[in-house]
């Protein structure tokens, strides 16, 4: 059976790993690789890094660290942040990247989907959407949540499965950082709207909030950060106990 | 031990290198048919579409080459499934090495299949040390239905054929590369071959 997956998710700035992590045993919590390494061993799915550098030279170490993720990491990864063209994500799937992840790019322009999906193949193409809800209305925002549009959180995800995306990132605004939980309702109604497996993300606070978001929301992967970081969630422990709860995992 | 991985133009192979580098082997990334003739073990790598990765076959030779190898030869997930006699996607004629077609998962379950699932009914020394019900990550749309030269299982939609094996040709489905410390089992597996 196929299982859920449980993703970690690294905010790289620079070529290294910020917001912090406090793990026990961690010679440089700061170098990702051996954050990643760390994640592999301790049961982790998949892996996400998202790049936050705003700056060339930090693009370059970017891609010297999806090199040194690949060659050290046996589990599959995803690289976002910054990708707007076909040669970004070119260099990313050369260095060793599994799949990419586009955001504001692909809704400036939506044809980079498409781009993507035909030369390098829909398996490797992630649409991560950023959406709020305002007044009832599920609310597509661009640049980490900084800009809204007037784009529908579930046309939008159909139409980027239309053009080839292979999966879809759904993190709500509206949960992320509080810890109370993912946004169910919305996954569950996208899981209606598109065929193509959804990560959830926004929102993780406890273990409960897991088997709620695979058993109500009906997502296909959890996606979280700081509870896996600071040692609040230990992957061995949800997977159990999401094991307990009738949700298939890998363990 | 002399590996290749056959280079021609599809998708992320680094990866696969990278897990022999991890295993302590150097594999070398070649299209060139002497090179490919002369190795030890032959691993046929695809990621993406399968009508332009058989087009690319094509424009260099590989596809009659590949067919007359004698060493073992692993073909991974679109490897695998262009080793078949056809697959619906782009309506491709495959290499005809496995006597089986390659069809697209229906709209009742998520396409692509994308994730940890597990392997069953192991039946060849390509899996030894591994255990039936162990889990291999797997990325894939069209799937190589059940059949003779089936060597192990999975369940998504229907029970299809995630590895097959005939003579000196092996194929699976899922990437071993990307499988944690079982998928290193598999791959040092071939090696001993």
């Amino acid at each position: 059976m196929l299982t859920k997956r449980i993703i970690p998710c690294l905010d790289i700035k620079n070529g290294r790993t910020v917001k912090g992590v406090n793990f026990v045993n961690l010679r440089d919590a700061g170098d990702p690789v051996e954050l990643a390494k760390q994640y592999a061993v301790k049961g982790a799915d998949e892996l996400v890094f998202l790049d936050i550098s705003a700056t060339l030279e930090g693009r370059k170490t970017m891609i010297e660290m999806v090199l040194k993720v690949a060659e050290q990491v046996n589990i599959p990864f995803t690289v976002g942040g910054g990708i707007s063209s076909v040669e970004d994500v070119d260099v990313l799937l050369k260095s060793g990247a599994d799949k990419i992840s586009v955001n504001s790019s692909a809704v400036k322009r939506p044809e980079l989907v498409n781009e993507l999906s035909s030369k390098f193949g829909s398996q490797c193409v992630v649409v991560a959407i950023d959406a709020k809800q305002v007044n009832g209305q599920w609310k597509v925002h661009l640049a980490g949540g900084s800009i809204p549009t007037e784009l529908d959180l579930f046309d939008w995800a159909k139409e980027v499965e239309t053009r080839g995306a292979g999966e879809i990132l759904f993190t709500s605004m509206n949960n992320d950082g509080t810890k109370n939980g993912f946004a169910n309702q919305a996954l569950a109604k996208l899981s209606e709207t598109v065929n193509i497996p959804i990560i959830a993300s926004g929102g993780a606070g406890t273990i409960q909030h897991f088997t709620d978001t695979f058993k109500v929301g009906n997502a296909d992967a959890a996606l979280a950060a700081s509870v896996f970081h600071f040692g609040e969630i230990e992957i061995k422990d949800l997977k159990e106990e999401l094991k307990q709860e009738g949700v298939s995992v890998r363990i | 031990m002399k590996i290749v991985i056959i280079n021609y133009g599809a998708g992320n192979i680094k990866s696969i290198q990278f897990a022999f580098k991890r295993l302590g082997f150097e594999a070398l990334l070649t299209n060139n048919p002497d090179e490919i003739k002369a190795a030890d073990k032959v691993i046929f790598p695809g990621v993406g579409e399968a009508s332009s990765a058989m087009q690319k076959l094509k424009e260099s030779g590989l596809d009659r080459l590949i067919p007359q190898l004698k060493q073992p030869v692993l073909g991974i997930c679109l490897g695998m499934q262009l080793m078949c006699k056809s697959t619906e996607e782009g309506h491709t004629k495959g290499l005809g090495i496995f006597d089986v077609d390659v069809k697209r998962f229906s709209n009742t379950v998520k396409v692509p299949q994308m994730g940890w699932n597990t392997i069953n009914n192991l039946q060849s020394d390509l899996f030894k040390d591994i255990k039936t019900n162990e889990f291999m990550y797997l990325v894939h749309s069209f799937y190589a239905e059940q059949c003779q030269e089936a060597i192990a299982t999975t369940t998504y939609e229907v029970e299809y054929a995630s590895a097959l094996q005939k003579d000196n040709f092996y194929g699976v489905q899922f990437h071993p590369e990307k499988s944690s410390l079982a998928g290193e089992q598999i791959l040092r597996n071939f090696i001993n071959l």
